[in-house]
């Protein structure tokens, strides 16, 4: 999504991203970014909660009138709901799934036809 | 190492590094980098502007797929949306849901902003953008599209929301 925003601001059109990714928006590089600091897929509040929503696609409005230049980022007010493990858990990897995420590679790449990976079961 | 501690951001790339290495990838995914940064400002006040919004979700029906399962860009009207959307993206799972469209395509919060007199109008249509593995293709075929799309319906701005 940060690409399409530097296409269309090169094309004269202000955008705002909303998104949750901080680093890889801010990696990329956009001109306005609204940061939820949320799981991934709720970047615009939480689910059902009208008022957050409302308010959250305020303040990123606003942002195409007040920002003054490029890697402009505002953190919304908000937080995300009483759930302390939910950074920790995103895709982690512990020592006790080595061998199921390995299972879970070999069996997306045969299925998009990839390479195997050295050392899977079958490949010498 | 991977750190999150506390309340700092989550520290996305570093963690999908570890998880695709994990899966057996040998090979990183290079995400963007830029140094300059296109900056462009409101021709009109907001209060008059029309905004857009594009969102990365596809439709319920999957129509916005090619027969190689490459998503292309796609679009809907404000008026209405689609009841459901497909949202098989890299959001969490184990913390919330995109059952609500609210969350990730805002059109009844953005028709709040109108009435308020935040913006001036909401486009008429929403857009679906095809962010695919490829920075090539969302720059030369992806995003030079939405850009015609949005000069179709005279378009001052755009909201991004990424799932």
């Amino acid at each position: 999504m940060s690409l399409v925003s530097r296409v269309l601001e090169a094309a004269g059109i202000p955008t705002v991203v909303i998104g949750s990714a901080r680093d890889i928006v801010e990696h990329c590089g956009v001109a306005r970014f609204w940061f939820s600091d949320f799981p991934l897929g709720n970047p615009c509040g939480h689910p059902w909660d009208r008022d957050m929503q409302a308010a959250t696609i305020e303040g990123a409005l606003k942002l195409l009138e007040t920002a003054t230049g490029p890697r402009t980022t505002v953190r919304s007010p908000f937080e995300w709901k009483p759930d302390p493990g939910w950074r920790e858990r995103y895709n982690r990897v512990r020592p006790e799934d080595r061998e199921k995420l390995l299972a879970i590679g070999d069996a997306r790449r045969a299925k998009r036809g990839q390479a195997p990976r050295k050392g899977a079961p079958g490949i010498s | 190492m991977d750190q999150a501690p506390g309340n700092a951001p989550v520290p996305y790339m570093e963690r999908t590094r570890i998880y695709y290495r994990a899966l057996g990838y040998e090979n990183d995914y290079v995400w963007a980098h830029f140094d300059d940064v296109p900056f462009a400002r409101l021709a009109k006040p907001l209060a008059r502007a029309t905004v857009a919004l594009i969102t990365t979700a596809d439709p319920p029906d999957r129509s916005s797929r090619d027969a190689r399962g490459r998503r292309h860009v796609w679009s809907g009207e404000v008026a209405a949306p689609p009841a459901t959307f497909d949202t098989d993206r890299a959001w969490d799972r184990e913390a919330t849901h995109t059952d609500d469209r609210e969350t990730f395509l805002p059109i009844d919060a953005t028709r709040k902003a109108v009435a308020k007199g935040v913006i001036g109008k909401l486009a008429a249509h929403f857009h679906g953008a095809a962010t695919d593995y490829s920075h090539r293709k969302t720059l030369e075929e992806d995003a030079p599209e939405l850009l015609q799309r949005l000069r179709k319906d005279e378009v001052d701005a755009a909201l991004l929301t990424a799932l």
